[in-house]
């Protein structure tokens, strides 16, 4: 008589079914209460009612976002997590990073895992259209293009050089497809060394199992000084790519979008009106009206954001303008010396330019 | 008086209501959640922007591949960037199968050696290869031994015909003309022949307890004759180093195929082993020392008595082990070899579409696991005991 | 090549032999056993020799101390590592007491090849080159074994009930150490983001295996059912999920889960990935079980319903016992395997043992340490795996000096 084993057995299944059905249906509803990205609330009251910030980065190029050995994490893209934090909660340690590899970053942010990205990710159409992966790019933080990393040693200065030889590359990044797109352009033959993580792409490059290595020139300038002896490596002076790289949120919900958009501008605005970490308290004298309105001193620009009035008091306080976070983690005052160049302000020749606090 | 059939059962004591209840909340509960997800992942592309469908396939791929069996240019569709892809795993998989064979039935006969260090070896060998992790070794063989090659200009050289470098193996292989092709069918057409000859042989000893010596030296003639055309018929290209760090001729192996093989080779290697010897074992001593006792050295008892019936114990293991090849073959995509779940990642991420390349990709799983399903259930049937 | 006759699986007969005798039989049997034998000796030294080079030489083995702790527990705050040594000593404690508690019957508890053992492992202990106070804390491990081993064998003969007791104290120490590895209530919390190494491997692995074997033994059953839905749906789920890699199902956790929920609902990636090795290992638990099912007499169950039991008793008392114990070898294969599998976190994003140890290795300072991290870490592996094997072993061999 095996037919009772069966009736229990079909009985534990319906059940655990059923349980788990319900199970779905409660975590569905109690998180989606809270949530509800889908019927009109937004990330930002999720963000603001879970009191931290998360916050997806790369964690391994150093002067953009580099964890060290103690946990920490630091750079500018960091910077920018802390900026919104700061502008949410007036503290800029109120933020959870996630390490994300290239592949898992789109996933994660679009499965609600982190808030947003503040990880060089290069702004596209099809990134940015909702028939590609449907997401919102807030003003780039950083302007790039892509590169290509060599031995000293190797005898190449062209791309043309590298007909033959292997490229190592990271997947599911833009300058996996731009190698191609440019190669092709040139006609040259080669071969892509494909790896999942950025890692063990450099590892791989750094034991010759690669002749060139490419990805903006940003990070190669950056993970050149993370190789042992650095002075074997070299940049090839081309530049194979357009490569915006800014904060990206999630599509369809334009309030939390709107605040991490307009805090990424108030750090070049803050930078225009010369407003610096340390003389943002006395600035909020300043006679100048954009400068008040600017600081919340008056009108309610950060109230129409759902931010606090004075957010941009609390950003500049923790994180300093565009221009000391550059100089702080990638300029003159860090290792890397990347010169301004397209990164200045507009004033000053370059593309950093905020629409008006008005 | 009522008729024990007219006696009425309480409803919740009848079996049959049960069965009927259970199944259909069984059904039920499985369909409320297909609903349920079905719904939430509408739910999720709509807000997305994701309209569910393949036509992307058709879609230049934009990325290129390391390697493929076939040429393949950036600007041709998805589709045959995963077919590529598939190719690759299919690529590794049958080189893996025949070698992973060769190297599993060896550990596992030499666990039965007379010779006590082949005996430990081959246990050392299958304690140390199940119990460490597969994606450890094919991390072990690609970064500690692969990459612990020398660079291409002081590459090492095997034999004068293998050269091995940070730029990858090379070894000989036979040049591809059409004599090639027509001695590889004499090979084959001799190899049927020499089945034959070897099982009249076999039937002739037992049957007859002929010596069998006529038809030995057939098949050595032919075994001979086979080496000849394999070393000097298949116009062999041997890899030459034309200048340092220049190789050519031969096959070409890149680091990242070497190393997968090398490593799935050696893991599942270690798991036939253990197959062969526990199926070698469940013949019953009886069967050693009957066909002892009928005078059969030990090396023809291994043959015709033993291995024959250990065969039916081994061929079912051995298909899910075939299997687990194909499925561990995917973690290829942690050392670059592009195989077709490299492929996929690198699709869906430029795509944005997981569910579709998702399906595709468990499609190709299933059907690779369904052919070798089959062929094994062919093979199985073929060396199953025959009532009669 | 020569073979001989294979000996059952029985413990060979210990014959004395001289030496001399022991390596003609053994190694000079014949022209071409000596051959062999004198090949393997060569290729061995040779090999051997440049091994103990490496290591001696060559090898720069400073990667490990100095990450040990990384090793250990990954990204954990090292002002909280007091957490996960209480934890520690729980389970030490523990072990110690079920070892007391099994071999209450044995003669002798503290036997030779037990005290050489402890020995050892004392030794080792304190020479692992952490700072001083780590290593009088996992001496202090040993000693609590020791400790928990008297103590379980002494209570354990006068109250013969204790083993039940002793599962029950395993099951809360788990929700306890949970606590104490994550906070919440009085405890600091510690993300799961921060969770790594040997520590996340293993809860990873544990929390797996104790939730796939209930799903695994339920998934058997039903493919064994004479309900036909119940047996499609079973038969479905089994062959689906053992047709595609595991890297498929925890990418589809990773990447995919997330369309499936209801949007914002956010499940934690590491329970995620636990999720996808349950799904996964239970398909092949059911079919071990299954196995055992099979090799069950059908005269076991109708001497049961003979009896009066009826199905649910006859399965949960008679049938199931008897299968389980039949597919114990199969099932403990089938948890190794998945204690391997935890690897494959490591290419989802988590830093278990493996993960962290890449990390590690991408630290410019150990770029190109491989082969001593993952000898270091294959050697941690090989360690849990082979002990679960062997204790397989014994438990199949003393149920089955049970039943002779």
């Amino acid at each position: 008589m095996r037919k009772w084993a069966s009736l229990l057995l079909a009985a534990s299944l319906s059940v655990a079914t059923l349980a788990a059905c319900s199970d779905a249906n409660n975590t569905a509803e109690g998180e989606g209460g809270q949530t509800a990205a889908s019927s009109g609330g937004s990330r930002l009251d999720t963000v603001k009612s879970r009191g931290q910030l998360i916050c997806g980065v790369d964690g391994g190029i150093p002067g953009f976002s580099f964890v060290d050995s103690n946990g920490a994490y630091s750079g500018l893209d960091v910077d920018i997590c802390k900026a919104v934090a700061a502008a949410l909660f007036g503290d800029p340690d109120a933020v959870e990073y996630r390490q994300l590899d290239s592949t898992e970053r789109f996933t994660a942010l679009a499965g609600g895992e982190v808030d947003m990205l503040s990880r060089n990710t290069t702004w596209t159409l099809s990134r940015d259209a909702a028939g590609g992966n449907g997401l919102e790019f807030a003003p780039p933080t950083f302007y790039d293009g892509q590169g290509m990393m060599v031995r000293t040693d190797s005898g190449i200065t062209t791309l043309e050089d590298m007909a033959g030889q292997s490229i190592c590359v990271e997947t599911g990044t833009t300058t996996e497809l731009n190698l191609t797109d440019r190669m092709r352009e040139i006609g040259v033959q080669f071969t892509p060394v494909v790896f999942q993580d950025a890692d063990a792409a450099y590892a791989s490059f750094a034991e010759g199992r690669c002749q060139g290595m490419t990805s903006d020139k940003s990070q190669l300038a950056a993970r050149r000084t993370t190789l042992p002896n650095p002075d074997q490596y070299e940049l090839l002076d081309v530049t194979m790519s357009k490569e915006p790289l800014g904060p990206v949120t999630i599509n369809n919900d334009s309030r939390w979008f709107d605040t991490v958009k307009w805090v990424t501008y108030g750090l070049m605005q803050a930078e225009e009106f010369e407003i610096t970490q340390a003389n943002v308290g006395e600035m909020a004298n300043s006679e100048n009206p954009d400068i008040r309105r600017f600081l919340g001193v008056e009108g309610d620009l950060g109230q129409q954001l759902g931010l606090p009035n004075d957010f941009m008091v609390q950003v500049i306080t923790a994180v300093g303008n565009y221009g000391e976070i550059y100089d702080r983690n990638v300029g003159e005052g860090a290792e890397l010396q990347i010169p301004r160049g397209l990164n200045s302000l507009y004033t000053d020749g370059g593309l950093m330019y905020s629409p008006p606090f008005r | 008086m009522t008729s024990p059939s007219d006696q009425k059962i309480p409803l919740w004591r009848d079996e049959r209501f049960w069965r009927i209840l259970l199944q259909a909340l069984a059904v039920v509960g499985v369909i409320i959640a297909i609903l349920i997800f079905a719904g939430n992942l509408s739910r999720n592309m709509q807000q997305r922007g994701i309209q569910f469908g393949f036509a992307f396939l058709r879609n230049p791929a934009g990325f290129s591949i390391g390697e493929t069996l076939f040429p393949f240019l950036p600007n041709e569709p998805y589709f045959k960037a995963l077919l590529a892809g598939i190719l690759n795993t299919i690529r590794v998989l049958l080189v893996g199968i025949v070698l992973t064979t060769i190297l599993g039935s060896a550990a596992g006969i030499a666990s039965f050696s007379e010779n006590w260090l082949l005996r430990q070896i081959s246990r050392v060998y299958v304690e140390i290869v199940r119990n460490t992790p597969l994606l450890l070794q094919l991390f072990f063989w690609y970064f500690a031994v692969f990459f612990g090659l020398p660079a291409p200009q002081n590459q090492l050289e095997w034999f004068g015909s293998m050269y091995l470098s940070k730029a990858g193996v090379s070894i000989p292989w036979p040049q591809n003309t059409p004599y090639l092709w027509m001695w590889l069918a004499v090979l084959l057409v001799g190899a049927i022949a020499a089945l034959f000859v070897w099982r009249q042989r076999v039937k002739l000893m037992v049957e007859q307890g002929a010596s069998g010596r006529s038809q030995l030296t057939t098949l050595i003639a032919m075994g001979v004759i086979a080496l000849l055309i394999v070393l000097f018929g298949l116009g062999w290209q041997i890899p030459e180093s034309t200048a340092p760090g220049l190789v050519q001729g031969g096959l070409r192996l890149t680091l990242e195929f070497s190393a997968l093989l090398a490593g799935l080779v050696f893991y599942t290697g270690g798991f036939i082993a253990e197959i062969v010897r526990a199926g070698i074992q469940s013949v019953s001593k009886g069967q050693w020392e009957a066909a002892r006792s009928l005078g059969l050295q030990s090396g023809l008892v291994m043959r015709l008595v033993v291995f024959p019936q250990a065969l039916r114990v081994i061929l079912p293991a051995l298909n899910s082990q075939y299997q687990n090849l194909a499925k561990n073959s995917s973690l290829g995509f942690a050392i670059a070899y592009p195989e077709v779940y490299s492929v996929a990642n690198t699709t869906y991420n430029q795509t944005g579409r997981p569910v579709e390349v998702f399906l595709l990709l468990m499609a190709a799983f299933l059907l690779i696991n369904l052919v070798i399903t089959i062929v094994m259930n062919q093979l199985n049937r073929s060396v199953q005991l025959k009532e009669r | 090549m020569t073979t001989t006759t294979p000996t059952s699986s029985a413990p060979p007969d210990i014959v004395q032999l001289g030496p001399i005798a022991w390596l003609h039989k053994n190694l000079f049997s014949s022209w071409s056993n000596s051959i062999l034998t004198i090949v393997i000796v060569a290729l061995l030294l040779n090999f051997l020799r440049g091994f103990v080079v490496w290591v001696t030489t060559t090898a720069q083995w400073e990667v490990i101390p100095l990450n040990l702790p990384r090793f250990m527990v990954g990204l954990y705050p090292a002002n909280q590592y007091w957490r996960i040594w209480i934890a520690f000593g729980i389970i030490t404690a523990l072990a110690g007491l079920s070892w007391g508690v099994l071999a209450r019957q044995t003669a002798k508890l503290f036997s030779l090849p037990v005290l050489i053992g402890i020995g050892a492992s004392c030794v080792f202990m304190a020479l692992v080159p952490v700072p001083p106070l780590y290593r009088l804390m996992l001496l202090a491990g040993v000693a609590l074994v020791v400790a928990g081993a008297w103590v379980g064998r002494q209570a354990g003969r006068k109250l013969p009930a204790l083993g039940r007791w002793v599962s029950l104290a395993w099951f809360v120490s788990f929700f306890v150490v949970l606590w104490l590895i994550g906070g919440g209530l009085f405890l600091r919390n510690v993300s799961s983001n921060d969770w790594g190494g040997l520590m996340l491997t293993l809860i990873a692995a544990i929390v797996s295996i104790v939730l796939c074997f209930p799903a695994g033994v339920v998934l058997a059953l039903g493919r064994q059912s004479s309900l036909p839905v119940v047996r499609w749906f079973s038969v479905l789920y089994i062959e689906l999920i053992r047709g595609i890699p595991l890297i498929a199902i925890l990418f589809m956790g990773q990447v995919m889960l997330p369309l499936f929920l209801s949007p914002g609902a956010r499940v934690d990636r590491i329970l995620r990935a636990i999720v996808g090795l349950t799904l996964f290992s239970a398909a092949y638990l059911a079919e071990n079980v299954r196995g055992g099912l099979q090799a069950i007499p059908r005269g076991q169950t109708e001497a049961a319903n003979a009896l009066g039991l009826n199905t649910p008793l006859t399965v949960g008392l008679v049938v199931l016992p008897q299968a389980l114990k039949i597919s114990i070898p199969a099932i403990v294969g089938q948890f190794i395997s998945l204690f391997q599998d935890t690897t494959l976190l490591a290419v989802v994003g988590l830093v278990e043992l493996l993960g962290i140890s890449r990390s590690i290795l991408a630290n410019p300072q150990f770029l190109g340490r491989y082969a001593e991290v993952y000898l270091f870490i294959g050697i941690i592996y090989w360690v849990f795996c082979y002990t679960m094997s062997i204790a397989s072993r014994r438990l199949e061999r003393q149920l089955n000096a049970g039943q002779r």
